[in-house]
């Protein structure tokens, strides 16, 4: 990382990568796990096995966010690869409840 | 991060566990000696008798002390003595006060002797519950805080073992591999050891802590689920039978717990009560559960529900779900309240190998970090601070653990506020090693400051014998190994401590391969005082 020029834009530094991942990996990892909690929750049937297996999953799902963050190839993948799910699972969550009420 | 896969796991390794490496120290120093909370407890309540009472006597103790001094609560619970805890604890929800009557606190506590039916008439300490409520409550912040922290730290902890692993190579080969004397080669080594040797142990003790508190961390699910009704999904997800009869407002005489408990036992033939819970008591709808103890990993276990009137059976647990045995059972791990003494002492000893894990990863970072500070001819800023913080925690924060104990001991009994003034001798003790390792982080501060935990670990003994007539000269005879373990435990990590001084102490820097050319005839004896393992860096 360190042979990596000065004259590149501010915007390819390396250290905005390293912020960037690390936001994606504490804030996304952490929304991915409150989504897929919730999605849980919301589709198994009797309702406390749903909500507790919901949690216990939500945070294996949020150190695999972390990894991810930091595994993948460019900081954008790593916001998509978290973000995407996680607007699919809140938006499947937002379904299933309109269909419960 | 163009690198491979493995390179950027190793990177994030490395910063997942310098980052909040020290509060996982605090956090795993605290819950390593929380396996033996009750006999810190004990052996910090050395007033206390010795010989153990039946269920039946502590019960009716126990209800003859709440009558007396929380006749009006909501509810009242209390936890019977076992083996390990020959005190009844309990707390009580009290009732809001009425209008215009002055506020009262929302619960109230008490440690009562079994016998007397008396609050324990020993000194006071919060004793091994002040350690271990100190590895998840911190115990200055407020603890709505402190667990928010300490669950983001062992997020950082999780991440961190995960991607260790991923880092690793030749996990097999390494568990057998030690290589003493080479510097950083030694250090990493010795990281690998305490961190694969007890690996499940690591992994486990990481995710279910996160477990015990997941509540806290994910509680979406329960709004989604039970919007007007929190209490509803605890009881439910803890498959706690809770009795939802309101309080009549009539007050009735309610039958003697022990009668209760003949029934609860007439119910349970040869199962152990581990609490009991009164809702509502005096009322006209007073209702008494009896909860058993555990007799498998989890912590969920059935529990019975009985008019406290008229001694009917209301209602019984039915067998738990998946999600709450899974839970229970996750849960049960991270407490070892199922331990038998043996599997105890294996916990205690893997959770002390996750102590050194921690305190060697951190103590890697800086002498890898070194050899660039030292061609750059000066200490750089961020290695100046991880030394200090290095010498900190890892040589300081046994400083304070033991000087908790001499503080149990030496301050006087009847002074007021003493629990709280005991716990403040930790953080004295504590702060004065940080502050003194923050002025010099040099490695005679390392040494300095390992002797000196390790002389305030090895005294425990002694100032227990001088205060106390629960020493090792009597306990050992005694047979009372709860009360002589502690004794022994200090002492074996106070000569452990001297030994890791007298290292550190001893250890000279590795010649270079110009200076041992220069002296042929002293150059293979040097290298054996060399071939110890180095227990820091490269530091004149």
């Amino acid at each position: 990382m360190s042979r990596i020029a000065a004259d590149v834009p501010w915007f390819k530094r390396p250290w905005l990568g390293v912020l960037s991942r690390s936001c994606a990996a504490i804030f996304g990892g952490y929304a991915m796990a409150s989504a897929s909690s919730l999605l849980l929750a919301r589709l198994l049937a009797t309702p406390s096995q749903a909500v507790l297996t919901g949690m216990m999953i939500g945070i294996l799902v949020c150190a695999c966010a972390a990894l991810w963050a930091f595994a993948t190839a460019t900081a954008w993948r790593a916001w998509a690869g978290i973000l995407i799910p996680t607007i699919v699972m809140f938006a499947l969550s937002a379904l299933l409840a309109r269909a419960a009420a | 991060m163009k690198q491979g896969f493995r390179q950027s796991m190793a990177w994030l390794h490395t910063w997942t566990g310098l980052l909040v490496g020290w509060v996982l120290l605090l956090i795993f120093m605290g819950g390593t000696s929380a396996y033996y909370k009750q006999e810190i407890s004990r052996w910090m309540r050395p007033e206390l008798p010795i010989a153990p009472t039946d269920a039946s006597t502590a019960l009716a103790s126990a209800e003859r002390f709440l009558h007396h001094n929380a006749p009006d609560a909501t509810s009242w619970n209390l936890t019977l003595p076992d083996a390990r805890a020959q005190v009844v604890e309990m707390y009580w929800m009290n009732a809001p006060a009425p209008e215009g009557a002055p506020e009262r606190p929302a619960y109230g506590s008490a440690t009562v002797d079994p016998r007397s039916g008396q609050a324990v008439a020993a000194r006071e300490t919060t004793g091994g519950e002040f350690l271990y409520r100190l590895h998840f409550d911190l115990h200055y912040i407020p603890a709505l805080w402190a667990r928010y922290i300490v669950g983001f730290c062992a997020m950082f902890m999780l991440v961190a073992i995960i991607t260790g692993i991923i880092t690793h190579k030749k996990i097999f080969k390494d568990f057998f591999t030690f290589r003493p004397g080479k510097g950083q080669r030694s250090w990493l080594d010795f990281h690998n050891v305490s961190a694969v040797l007890a690996l499940p142990y690591h992994a486990m003790i990481t995710y279910t802590g996160i477990i015990t508190l997941v509540f806290m961390y994910l509680p979406w699910g329960i709004g989604a689920r039970y919007p007007d009704n929190e209490q509803r999904y605890y009881d439910e997800a803890s498959n706690r039978i809770a009795d939802t009869r309101p309080a009549a407002g009539v007050p009735a005489q309610m039958l003697p717990l022990t009668q209760l408990l003949a029934k609860a036992q007439t119910q349970w033939p040869g199962v152990a009560i581990d609490s009991v819970a009164v809702f509502n008591p005096g009322d006209a709808n007073a209702g008494v559960m009896f909860s058993a103890r555990a007799d498998s990993i989890s912590n969920v276990v059935p529990s019975l529900l009985f008019d406290g009137v008229d001694g009917k059976l209301l209602s019984r647990s039915e067998p738990p779900g998946a999600a709450t045995r899974t839970f229970g059972t996750l849960y049960g791990l991270h407490m070892a309240h199922f331990a038998d003494p043996a599997l105890r002492l294996l916990f205690f000893v893997c959770g002390l190998l996750g102590c050194l894990m921690v305190a060697s990863g951190a103590v890697l970072w800086a002498t890898k970090e070194r050899p660039k500070h030292l061609k750059a001819g000066r200490i750089g800023f961020g290695l100046r601070l991880v030394d200090s913080l290095n010498i900190g925690a890892v040589a300081g924060l046994p400083i304070a653990f033991a000087a908790y104990f001499w503080g149990n001991r030496l301050l006087p009994v009847g002074v007021s506020g003493r629990a709280e003034l005991e716990a403040s001798v930790f953080f004295w003790a504590w702060g004065a090693a940080l502050v003194a390792a923050f002025v010099w982080p040099k490695r005679a501060m390392w040494a300095w400051q390992l002797y000196a935990g390790a002389a305030l670990f090895a005294g425990i003994p002694l100032v227990n014998a001088l205060t106390t007539g629960i020493h090792l000269g009597v306990t050992i005879p005694a047979g009372l190994w709860s009360l002589a373990g502690v004794d022994l435990v200090c002492l074996g990590l106070g000569v452990s401590l001297a030994v890791a001084a007298r290292r550190v102490q001893r250890w000279r820097p590795p010649l270079t391969a110009s200076q041992k050319r220069a002296q042929p005839g002293k150059g293979r004896a040097v290298a054996t005082t060399v071939a110890e393992p180095a227990p820091r860096g490269e530091h004149a």
